[in-house]
């Protein structure tokens, strides 16, 4: 077993434990925690498929970003303490067996199916490529992006502030 | 890549996939909702690079799964929001309790 397989299972075991925290975990807190392990892991994966600067992205945007922003409003968020107001899960018998159907569907799918793939040669840096694409090919959606944002800022201060009146 | 193939990657993102379909349905915490949203969004992005990768090693997977995290921030920036108005309204989170409107 080379050493890309091992750290591919050894980051394969991360995020799917991690994830099953988030899906189980009877506190939200914990919920929170584990999906930093998930994107710690997904983090690692992207790397491991020669995606460098997708994973950094992923470590700044999620983890630094929306990760904090998430705990942030679990926090304002009172009564956190008490499980069965923090998380409650109902219907999990049920969830199961459509999410399992939906999981054996998904897995049969994607080992009958005969991928073509290319080798795409030795690993690279990508920041180069990917900066170059997003100043020439994708440069409108770029910018939209930039003004999805802006709107999406002042939207959410927008609902979350404060009425003032008069 | 030795002996990885893109079953691999394929199969880790159904999981995973599935775990946020999990929490999505069953959660009833606003926030646990998110969280799942996050991970579906994140299983999908894991397809793209490792299509990307395996389908010859252009840089179009890693751009949509660039574009995915910045709308995964928007969201995440919006639901938060709506979340806390929802809590100086109702009180509560909990997605059950929220049904004023219904009929």
């Amino acid at each position: 077993m080379s050493t890309t397989t091992a750290a591919f299972y050894l980051l394969a075991v991360l995020t799917t434990a991690s994830a099953l925290g988030v899906a189980l975990a009877h506190n939200i807190v914990y919920s929170a925690f584990a999906l930093m392990g998930t994107l710690l892991g997904m983090a690692g994966l992207f790397v491991l498929l020669g995606a460098d600067f997708l994973g950094l992205v992923q470590l700044l945007v999620y983890v630094g970003g929306i990760l904090v922003l998430g705990l942030f409003a679990i926090m304002l968020t009172h009564r956190i303490a008490d499980v069965r107001v923090s998380n409650r899960s109902v219907g999990r018998g049920a969830a199961l067996v459509v999410v399992g159907a939906v999981f054996v569907g998904l897995v049969r799918t994607a080992l009958r199916a005969t991928w073509v793939t290319r080798d795409s040669g030795p690993l690279q840096p990508t920041t180069y490529g990917v900066g170059n694409a997003f100043l020439t090919d994708f440069i409108l959606p770029f910018e939209i992006a930039s003004l999805v944002l802006l709107v999406a800022l002042i939207g959410a201060v927008m609902v979350s502030r404060k009425e003032v009146k008069g | 890549m030795g002996d990885l193939g893109v079953q691999h990657f394929v199969v880790l993102s159904a999981i995973i996939f599935c775990l946020g379909l999990f929490c999505v349905v069953t959660r009833r915490n606003a926030l646990g909702i998110l969280m799942g949203i996050e991970l579906i969004l994140n299983s999908a992005n894991l397809n793209y690079v490792a299509f990307g990768r395996y389908g010859g090693g252009g840089y179009d997977g890693q751009i949509f799964a660039v574009f995915v995290i910045m709308l995964a921030a928007a969201e995440a920036a919006i639901g938060l929001a709506i979340v806390l108005g929802i809590y100086q309204t109702f009180e509560t989170i909990d997605v059950d309790a929220t049904d004023r409107l219904r009929g």
